[in-house]
């Protein structure tokens, strides 16, 4: 009986100081931001970066002076991988804590669980992932690629005389709505260049899935059929991992069928042995290896954040594309507040387009003024040995979003958003 | 197939420039003014290189380009060395300075054509190993500007197994040609293939086009017709082997996943929710043993794996001591209590990974040799790790099997399995064999973690994805049967593999689920059940 009251005792001091630790550190001048990522779970992996460049990103800030003289105070919540969480946790940050904005998501599932709760209470979410498009809210501001910023571009250079002249192609997804999507678009976009129905394989593998032996034995056969073969995939998450090792020991090697990724970047590569993966592509509009000013005070910034912070294996952290988009959501963010004078989430949204911003990608970037999404340059890189990427071909200059593909029926009237 | 003419007699220029004056040591300058031109013309260029079998010069230019230190100045092809700029031709030194060069990109395609031009190179080597290598990449290449290269090697070789590759690939090339009897004999060269590509070339000829045969005359027609039947048995015999194979494998990790629960399950009735973290613990003393190789013994790295085998046991088994100790012994016969716990013990353990090692998946290289396959036919490989582990399974089987069966502990274990009651009572301890059993459960546990580390990821949630699947095998082999779960994971992983062939990952995932729901209702006691007056308690 004892030791039970002692056990109690001791839980009830834990929920109180965890209580007491965010009331403890409230100050009244303060702007406060939300920061919503999975730092449990699934997708951990991924967004516990974003969590920290976030962090780096309003330190730096309010370094320098914060915004209107305020400092900004993040508040960070877990919402565990868990996508009904994601709703509770985003009500509980603007209503309860009253944030200005919340940066936050990563799965398409978990905006799309979150979006009703920002319309209804009127927040401001910037989502910095690249998503499959067909959707634009009001309180949502999207700093990740649309379709026509990340997969028509390397598709298009799948098929040039460069990336090899693809004429046939294995789509490989997740099975979620953000592949089902994406492979619903570029199929409509491979048959309007021509690409017969014969010539596009669609395979999808359930969330978690490790054991590729079938599908990598499947695209073989379909790659040996005669014409020039590319793989697509949008596999997410750390199936990427099996399916890589698989490619490699089954001899597919990226100089007869390549394979192009959406959702592999820097940080999905450490954990992974990339010596049989080299030249291998991924298309983002942001690489670690990009050269310029920004990006490697960028790069060096966050590797010194993580040191300071102790961060898990802070000497091999590495940046990648949505932690970019993260940081240039903040300062979007920034620059718009001061210039309405307000973090009024409608006179915020009203002075946010136009905005520009000098970003880690080498171009400056501007923020639609009517449809929510960034201008963006596309990169497509091939892997190198060392986990990073070799820029082999971009965009000029950066390109509008059309969050409404083209090549989806129905979107005929929604071109000019 | 057909290249474009001025392309063609682009290359062609370029191969007698080599042809005119192979012996000269430094390469002509216009040969390699094609660098420097659009892309197709590079890639033209490159192949040129190879097929004309510069030597050295050629081999030392492609280097460069392959190391990105090729770029263009001046319209002159130059390799960057250092700070200096030489002459890519002849290898003078040049007064530009290293910025002004402007690099080549090298990408897939051009890394494509570097291969064939190296294999093209490597077909006049020494080594017989070198030879065939390259003769089964210019294989795969083959294209009309590889003819002569094919005929010349063909007339030199004197490996039969070589010559086969060669003439295979000649023939190939042969196929487009404008005499009837070439193409004929090709034909009837290409039925030895066991390539499917082979087959699609082929197939080609056996269209229409409008009214006419895309291939004019019958007789090349019959043999084409001939020589894919031929190749079609040889893919379908290579595809049945792979796909058992693929079930074999997943057979294996099955059974190395399920093997440690079937002993602690079936000796104490545990059910262990924690036992997918027993995997990741083996998993991650795995990394740490890799780490140790790769900072103190680099030049042994490659055997990380086999002085991972201890390591991984004993870590595993240890951390099963403790939660025994600590928790499980205080709740023996409470099924459901034993259940919340160890689910508790699998968060607490997921989260101390975390803790220590971070979220995110750690690197594990598969040393060199369990990396690449043996190739059984075109599109049918079957990798060394898979292979690896299928031996390793069968390893730790017959361990198991030996301990069970040969020793005193084992002969304990299976006395409390039958009646804990009696063995207590003729003097077995059986604390102490709870204990031991659990102990030996959890280290392999560990050996399973060791075989996951070298195909799936190792991260700290990588046992929730295996606790099911392990106690899928279990269930369905039969509790506390050794024989019944290594047949119950043989046959589930051959048929998943069958299904995913047949339905895709999706669907065969559902189906599986689905199979053993209905066969846990016809036979809930699983394909092997404890015989005799035991059995029910």
């Amino acid at each position: 009986m004892k030791r039970r009251n002692f056990v109690q005792a001791l839980a009830l001091s834990a929920s109180i100081a965890a209580i007491g630790l965010p009331l403890g550190a409230y100050a009244a001048d303060t702007i406060k931001v939300g920061i919503l990522h999975s730092l449990s779970g699934t997708m951990a992996i991924s967004e516990t970066a974003l969590k920290n460049v976030a962090l780096m990103t309003i330190e730096e800030i309010n370094a320098k002076g914060g915004v209107m003289g305020k400092k900004l105070e993040p508040v960070v919540v877990d919402p565990a991988s868990n996508w009904p969480l994601f709703a509770e946790k985003a009500r509980q940050l603007i209503s309860q804590d009253k944030v200005a904005a919340v940066f936050g998501c990563w799965t398409s599932v978990s905006r799309k669980s979150v979006n009703p709760v920002f319309k209804e209470l009127n927040g401001l979410l910037f989502y910095p992932v690249q998503y499959e498009g067909e959707e634009l809210e009001k309180n949502v501001f999207y700093t990740g690629a649309a379709p026509n910023q990340q997969a028509i571009p390397a598709v298009e250079y799948l098929m040039s005389a460069e990336g090899g002249g693809a004429k046939r192609f294995v789509l490989l997804g997740t099975d979620y709505v953000y592949p089902r999507t994406t492979n619903k678009i570029l199929r409509a976009f491979l048959k309007s260049k021509g690409v017969a129905e014969a010539d596009i394989m669609e395979d999808y593998t359930p969330f978690g899935h490790s054991d590729y032996q079938t599908i990598i034995a499947k695209i073989k056969k379909f790659a040996a059929e005669g014409k020039k073969t590319a793989v697509i995939s949008t596999i997410n998450g750390d199936s990427n991992v099996p399916f890589y090792k698989e490619l490699g020991n089954a001899g597919l090697k990226a100089t007869d069928v390549p394979v192009v990724a959406f959702s592999v970047g820097e940080e999905e590569l450490r954990g992974v042995d990339t010596k049989p993966l080299v030249g291998h592509l991924a298309a983002w509009n942001y690489f670690m290896t990009v050269k310029n000013p920004e990006n490697d005070a960028f790069a060096k910034k966050y590797k010194d954040w993580a040191k300071k912070n102790g961060v898990p294996n802070a000497d091999t952290v590495v940046t990648n594309d949505p932690m970019e988009a993260t940081y240039v959501g903040i300062y979007m963010w920034k620059q718009a507040v001061e210039k309405a004078k307000s973090t009024d989430t409608d006179k915020v949204i009203a002075a946010i387009g136009g905005q520009t911003f000098k970003a880690p990608s080498g171009f400056t970037l501007t923020m639609d003024k009517t449809n929510h999404h960034l201008h963006k340059p596309v990169y497509i890189g091939e892997v190198r040995a060392d986990g990073q990427f070799d820029v082999v071909w971009k965009t000029k200059e950066p390109i509008r979003a059309q969050p409404w593909s083209p090549f989806i029926a129905g979107n005929e009237g929604k071109q000019k958003i | 197939m057909r290249l474009p003419l001025p392309r063609l007699l682009c290359a062609c220029a370029l191969l007698l420039a080599f042809l005119v004056a192979p012996a000269r040591a430094a390469l002509d300058e216009a040969s390699l003014a094609g660098l420097a031109g659009d892309f197709q013309s590079r890639l033209d260029t490159i192949e040129a290189l190879g097929v004309a079998g510069g030597g050295d010069e050629a081999r030392r230019v492609l280097d460069a380009l392959e190391a990105g230190a090729l770029g263009v100045a001046d319209g002159r092809v130059v390799i960057v060395q250092g700070e200096s700029v030489v002459a890519a031709a002849n290898g003078e030194t040049l007064d530009l300075a290293a910025s002004a060069v402007e690099p080549l990109t090298v990408n897939n395609r051009v890394r494509r054509a570097l291969g064939t031009a190296r294999a093209a190179l490597a077909l006049s080597a020494a080594d017989r190993a070198e030879r065939l290598a390259a003769a089964r990449t210019l294989a795969d290449n083959a294209g009309q500007s590889l003819l002569p290269l094919f005929e010349r090697a063909l007339a030199g070789e004197a490996d039969d197994e070589i010559r086969g590759v060669l003439a295979r690939a000649a023939a190939r090339v042969n196929l487009a040609s404008a005499d009837p009897a070439k193409r004929l004999k090709a034909a009837g060269a290409l039925g030895e293939s066991s390539d499917p590509a082979v087959k699609a070339l082929l197939a080609a000829l056996l269209e229409k086009k409008g009214d006419a045969w895309v291939e004019p005359s019958s007789e090349v027609r019959a043999a084409a017709d001939m020589a894919i039947h031929a190749i079609d048995r040889r893919i379908a015999t290579a595809e049945t082997v792979g796909t058992l194979f693929s079930g074999l494998s997943l057979g294996s990790i099955l059974l190395l996943a399920a093997l440690g629960l079937a002993i602690t399950y079936g000796v104490m009735g545990v059910i262990n929710m924690a036992h997918g973290e027993l995997l990741m613990v083996g998993a991650y003393a795995t990394f740490l043993v890799q780490g140790v190789f790769r900072s103190y013994l680099p030049a042994w790295v490659d055997g990380y794996v086999v002085a991972a085998i201890p390591v991984a046991f004993l870590a595993a088994a240890l951390v099963g001591v403790a939660m025994e100790r600590l928790v499980l012994r205080h709740l023996y016969g409470r099924p459901l209590e034993s259940l919340l716990a160890t689910w508790g013990l699998s968060l607490v353990l997921i989260q101390a990974a975390r803790v220590v090692f971070g979220p995110q998946n750690v690197e594990l290289a598969n040393p060199a040799w369990m990396s690449g396959g043996i190739e059984l036919a075109a599109g049918v490989v079957l990798p060394w790790n898979r292979i690896v582990i299928v031996g390793f399974a069968v390893f730790v089987l017959v361990l198991i099997w030996l301990t069970m069966q040969k020793t005193r502990l084992g002969m304990f274990v299976r006395a409390v399995t039958q009646n804990r009651a009696m063995a207590g009572c003729v003097g077995v301890p059986t604390a102490r064999v709870d204990t031991l059993a659990f102990a030996i459960g959890s280290g392999v546990a560990g050996l399973g973690g060791l075989a996951l580390s070298q195909i799936a990821n190792v991260g700290p949630a990588m046992g929730t994805g295996y606790i099911v699947d392990a106690f899928m095998v279990v269930v369905l082999g039969g509790v506390g049967q050794l024989a019944g779960a290594v047949w119950a994971a043989l046959g589930l992983g051959i048929v998943a593999k069958f299904l995913e062939g047949w339905a895709g990952a999706v669907i065969a995932k559902i189906l599986v689920l689905v199979f053993i729901i209905v066969f846990i209702q016809k036979r809930p006691q699983g394909i092997f059940a404890l015989k005799g007056r035991f059995a029910d308690s």
